[in-house]
Formats: C-alpha cells, structure tokens, sequence
C-alpha cells in the first residue's frame, strides 16, 4: 500500500508537467485548429533560459525563492517572446494557405529550434544547477514527497487557475473563446483576430517555459532534444482530455502521468512510451473527442 | 605557321613532366590516416570526448618525438561523431573506411556502439582497436578487433565480490539500462556470481537511457528494501537515479562499473552520490610512472584531469601508433602499403594484415592505465579499481587482480 501511494505521488507530479504542456496545444488548436508541434521544443527552450538565467543570477551557488522565481519569469518571459516570434514569422504568413501547409510549417519550426538549440547550447547535456535545495518531505507510511514535488504541484495548479481566470473572466479571455468559435464571426464583432491569436501563442509558450523550468529543477539534466518526447505525450494528453479542452488538458495531463509510472513501477519500463499511445489509440477508439471533448463538428 | 608546328613536341614535353612533377608531389605527401570514432554529443558526451583527448596527447607525444611522422609518412587522424547512437556509428565507421580510407580505427567506448562499428571493420580488413568497450562480445566480431580494457564477466565478478564480501552486503536490488548491451551484460554477469556466493537480487528493474524520471522503479525498489543498488550503466542516468533515491529515502550505497567514469558524475548526481562505489580503470592517485608522464601531459594541454576513458584512449593511439613503427622498421615494403596514395590497392589489404598481426602480438606494453599484453582473444587482462565518492571526491579503494 505505501508502495502505491508513494507512485501515485510521482504520477501526480509527472502528470501536472504534462498538464502544462498539454495546456499550451489545447489552447492553439482550440482557437487555429492547428497542432503546434514545436510546443516541446518551447518547452526545451524554457528550460535553457532558466539554466542561463540561474547562471546570470549566480542562483545555483546561493539558492533563494526570491531568485528561483525570477529565474521561472525569465524564462516564461522569454518563451514569450519567442511564440510570439514563432507565431508571426512562421504560422501567419500560412494562414490563409491550407491546413496541412500550418502542420508541415510547425515540424519544420519544431526541427529548427531543436537543432538550433544544438547549435547554440551544445548537444551535450546540461546540469540544470539547484535553485531550490531538495529536501525530503515523510507523508507517513513510508510515502515521501520532496519539496521540489509540491512546488511542482503548487505553480502548475496556479498556473491552470490563472489561465482559467484570464479565459473565463477577462475581456481577452472571452475574445478568445469567441475567436475559437468563429474567426470571422469574431472579427465582425471588432475582435482582432490576429492579436489574440498571437496573445494565444504567447500565453501557450510561457506555460511550456514553466512546465521546461519544473521539470528541470526535478531532473536537472537539460539538453536539446529533451522536448520531442514530453511534446509527444502532452499532445496525446491534450487529445485524450478532449483537444481544445482546457480542464480536459489538465486531467488528461493527469490520467498519462500516472498511468506512465503505475506501468513502469508494476509492468515495465520498456512500456513507458508506449503506453502513452496506447492510450491514445484506445481514446480514439471509444471516445474520439476525448474524456472532457463536446462531439466533433469536424475531424482533423 | 610553321615555328607553331614545331613548338608542339616541347609544349608536350612540359606537360609530361609537369604531370611526373605532380604524381612525385602526391608520394611525398602521402601519409597515414587514422580514423576515430565516438560520441561527441550525446546522452553520454564525455565518452567520445575523452577518447578525442586521449588520442590528441598520443598523437602531440609523437608529434614532440618523431615530428609527428612513422616511417617517413605524417599521420593524421579523422575524429567522426557518431552522436551516442549505434546506427550513426555504423554509418560514420562506413565513411571512415570507404571515404576517408582509413588504416586503422581507434573506437568507441560504449560497447553497443563498438558493435556496431566493429563488423564494418572487420569485413573491411581495417584494424580496429576499442579504448574501453567492456563487453565480452565487442572482440568476438572477428580477428581485427581489439581492445585495451578489462572485460565484463571479471568486472561483474568484482563487483559482486566487493558488494559480497567487502562490503558484506547479502541482499541487492538491480537497476539496469534495457537498451544497452553493456548494462544487460555486466548485471547478468553481477548476478551470476553474487548469487553464487549467496547474495540474493530481491529485484530486477530497468530503464531506457535517456529517461528522466526513475521514481517508480526506485518505489518499487525501495518496497523491497534492499542493502545496496547495482547500477551498471552510464554515468548520467547514475547522477540523476543517485538524486531521485535520495529524495525517496533510499540511503543505501549506489554500485556500478566504469560507464560511472566521467567528470560529469559528481556535478549530476552532487551529495547524493557520496557512499557509492564504481569499478573503474585506474585512480589518478597510483604512482604508476606513465600513468602520471600521462597525466602530466593531459593538465598542461586540457588545464583538467583526465578520465580513465581518456587514458585507455591513450593507450589505444599509442599501441597503434607502435605496431606501425614496428612494421615501418620490420618490413618497409608492406609499410608503404599503409600510405594514402595506396588506398584501394592489394599491397594496402596485405599491409593491414600485417599491421593487425603486430597489434596483435602486442605484449608488455607500458602505458598509462596498466601493462597490456593481448592474449588470443585479442583482450587484455588488467586489474580493477574500485573507487568511492567521499565528499564529491574519487577516493581509491581497493584494486583488485585478475
């Protein structure tokens, strides 16, 4: 019993990086119908302008949480920026072109940041330095939860309350579920358009830089090619929790962390990565539009 | 019109021997080519870059003694990267051979990747010496490869021995890399003489290089509560698996083989590495003579101590570097076979079997990871050293003969 709640722990944790993974596509297919593939990439990203930041900032030497969160909004800030630059220099310009010419742009994008990430950070993997200190935290029955875990736990829930909160109550937040409604409809009522796509995409790429720094407190080895396969499994998780769903993002992110653990910790490990397709191809089996998904009006 | 005519047989004859003039140009820069291959980027970096290092102070050595020429011919080395994964290596062993038109191949450490590259080698009758592919299998390939570390059967056997008997730990949990022929082999081997000597495995998990999180195999490892972890797989997966037991409660010692040697150890795994033990090549701390001409020689090039990858990787350069000096002086018709200009042709294919047969019968050599005579199976026989991490150091421990 210890033993499986102790794994249930670590698939909760798991799962919540998946959850803020999987937010950032759910939120560009909910409004472009289109599957940012370069998402883990951002993600990646997010996890290099922290480790440079924390360099800067000689956080690794002397750790503070002061520190540690500047170097989590730097990082945010930054991926910012580059969805923003992503979004107008690579998927505007094909906007208007068909749907396939967006989803061959994004691996094209996808592949550009990985090996230029390799260009620039070296293809060697990075220590990603302590900026917070691990310490064990006992739960009783033997289960222990570092406090690395639970700050996981804490910024990913208030990051998925804080999306919630700009979507559901603020004037940018309605615009956008208007413009995932209808993009033309959304512009005859004086929505731009263009600039809530783009407030979309930034928004998507500061939570993956979250999701980059979590992960990389927790496993500090960062390198270029770390995004691919949490990209992958946050895509599955946001298509098994309905695409375009945000809660489904968030339980789908869920449902994978812990399935992914439960099956390495009682299966095997060689099962790790496939189970996360095996989840997909049962969802789309029985439930197309995903756990939290409304019916398709149209299918991709 | 008619002085035109009769300039033509001059205007020939300068053609010809400009054309003479360029062919005695090639020969004097004919020179041998040697190929390195390994992992300069990668999950595990440090393997191919030290090997690199190795091989620049083998080669700077000759450099400073012989101008850097072996019979009359420079050598030249060509260093592929082959990324960390074995199908690249295939693919960059095959350039080194067909494009390059190497004599002789000094690679890789990991041992998936020595087989990959090795078969290629073997078919293409070039020598190919491995620093440090621990696997039984990696000379098996065929009668042109060689190596110059110990194998993994005697590593498994320390280990087990130094778990069992040193250590005195009877109950062990085993954690190994499913994806590489190295880790399967050395646990295999571990198993089979801890359990001889009456230790029990109480549980076998895996992983797959490249994984980040290993917290529900070490749940599940920590359920069973054993004395000690066998990790015999590469350094930084043992970093980061060191951190995440720690932070679960698992505070027993963390046991593996040489894939630990790297600087990059202790600056993943940090404080959660001190109290576990690796069998490794060499300590920096025996007063081993070459070991320390080495040593001396790596510092003032790199400003760093070297690794023991670097130093078989050393050995490796130099031990090919000799059988070549030996053939050059042995029998400089075969020897010229070896020259660049020679690609292709017969007297290459009869060179490189005979510089084989002088790797081959390599015997005393001096070098700085040990004495290395090659035995039939093409595999030398060299003692262990287990290390301890104490205080973010490498500590010696124990050495212990074949």
């Amino acid at each position: 019993m210890p033993e499986f709640l102790q794994q249930l722990v670590n698939g909760i944790t798991w799962g919540s990086v998946y959850a803020l993974i999987a937010l950032g596509y759910t939120m560009v297919y909910g409004i472009l119908r289109l599957i940012n593939f370069a998402h883990g990439d951002v993600y990646m990203l997010g996890a290099f302008f922290a480790f440079y930041a924390a360099r800067i900032t000689g956080a690794a030497v002397d750790p503070n949480p002061l520190k540690a969160t500047g170097i989590l909004l730097i990082a945010m800030i930054g991926c910012g920026i580059v969805g923003f630059l992503i979004e107008r220099f690579a998927y505007k310009p094909v906007r208007r072109s068909s749907r396939l010419a967006a989803l061959i742009t994004a691996i094209g994008v996808s592949l550009l940041l990985e090996n230029g990430g390799q260009l620039l950070f070296g293809a060697d993997p990075k220590f990603f330095p302590q900026i917070i200190r691990a310490t064990n935290i006992p739960l009783g029955m033997g289960v222990t939860i570092s406090n690395q875990q639970i700050i996981i736990l804490v910024v990913s829930i208030a990051l998925m309350l804080g999306l919630r909160f700009i979507v559901m109550n603020t004037r940018a937040g309605k615009a956008m579920r208007a413009v995932s409604y209808s993009h033309t409809a959304a512009s005859l009522m004086g929505i731009s358009v263009d600039r809530i796509i783009t407030f979309t995409f930034v928004l998507g790429s500061m939570l993956a830089a979250a999701a980059g720094v979590l992960v990389a407190l927790q496993n500090p080895k960062i390198e270029p090619y770390m995004g691919i396969m949490p990209g992958l499994k946050a895509f599955v998780a946001a298509v098994l929790g309905g695409i375009g769903n945000i809660p489904g993002a968030v339980l789908g992110g869920m449902v994978m962390g812990i399935a992914e653990v439960m099956v390495v910790g009682y299966l095997s490990p060689t099962w790790r990565d496939a189970i996360a397709f095996v989840l997909l191809i049962l969802i789309l089996l029985v439930r197309p539009q995903g756990l939290l998904g409304q019916p398709p009006a149209e299918k991709v | 019109m008619r002085s035109r005519y009769r300039l033509r047989p001059a205007a020939a004859g300068v053609l010809v021997a400009a054309l003479a003039l360029a062919g005695c140009g090639r020969s004097t820069t004919d020179e041998l080519v040697i190929g390195e291959y390994g992992s300069l980027t990668g999950g595990d970096a440090t393997f191919g870059q030290s090997t690199k290092a190795g091989v620049e102070v083998a080669l700077d050595e000759l450099v400073a003694q012989k101008q850097g020429k072996i019979g009359g011919m420079a050598v030249r080395v060509v260093v592929e990267d082959d990324q960390g994964r074995p199908e690249e290596a295939a693919s960059v062993v095959q350039k080194l051979i067909n494009q390059d038109q190497v004599i002789a191949v000094v690679g890789e450490v990991a041992s998936s990747r020595s087989l990959a590259g090795g078969p290629i080698c073997q078919q293409n009758g070039v020598p190919m010496i491995s620093p440090s592919s621990t696997n039984p299998g990696v000379t098996q390939v065929g009668d042109f490869i060689f190596r110059m570390c110990y194998l993994d059967d005697f590593q498994g056997q320390v280990m087990a021995r130094f778990t069992g008997q040193t250590l005195g730990l009877k109950r062990v949990a085993m954690l190994k890399d499913i994806k590489n022929d190295y880790s399967v082999a050395l646990a295999e081997f571990f198993t089979e003489e801890f359990v001889k000597n009456g230790g029990t495995v109480e549980i076998e998990q895996s992983y797959q290089s490249g994984d980040q999180d290993y917290r529900a195999q070490l749940t599940a490892i920590k359920a069973r509560n054993p004395q000690a972890i066998i990790l015999p797989g590469y350094y930084t997966e043992a970093g980061l698996i060191a951190r995440q037991a720690r932070e679960l409660g698992l505070t027993v010692p963390l046991i593996g083989g040489d894939g630990w040697e790297s600087e990059k150890l202790i600056e993943i795994g940090g404080e959660a590495m001190d109290g576990c033990y690796y069998a490794n090549h060499w300590s920096l701390d025996q007063p081993n003579a070459k070991l320390q001409e080495f040593l001396t020689a790596y510092r003032a090039k790199f400003k760093g101590d070297p690794d023991a990858i670097g130093g078989l990787a050393y050995d490796a350069a130099t031990v090919l570097f000799r059988s070549m000096e030996k053939l050059a002086a042995e029998d400089p018709a075969a020897f010229a076979g070896l020259g660049s200009s020679k690609a292709g042709t017969e007297a290459r294919k009869a060179a490189t079997r005979k510089l084989r047969d002088l790797i081959a019968a390599t015997a005393d050599y001096e070098g700085a990871t040990g004495t290395v005579t090659l035995d039939e199976n093409r595999n030398p026989k060299k003692p262990i050293v287990m290390i301890a991490v104490k205080g973010g150091k490498k500590v010696f421990e124990t050495s212990i003969a074949p």
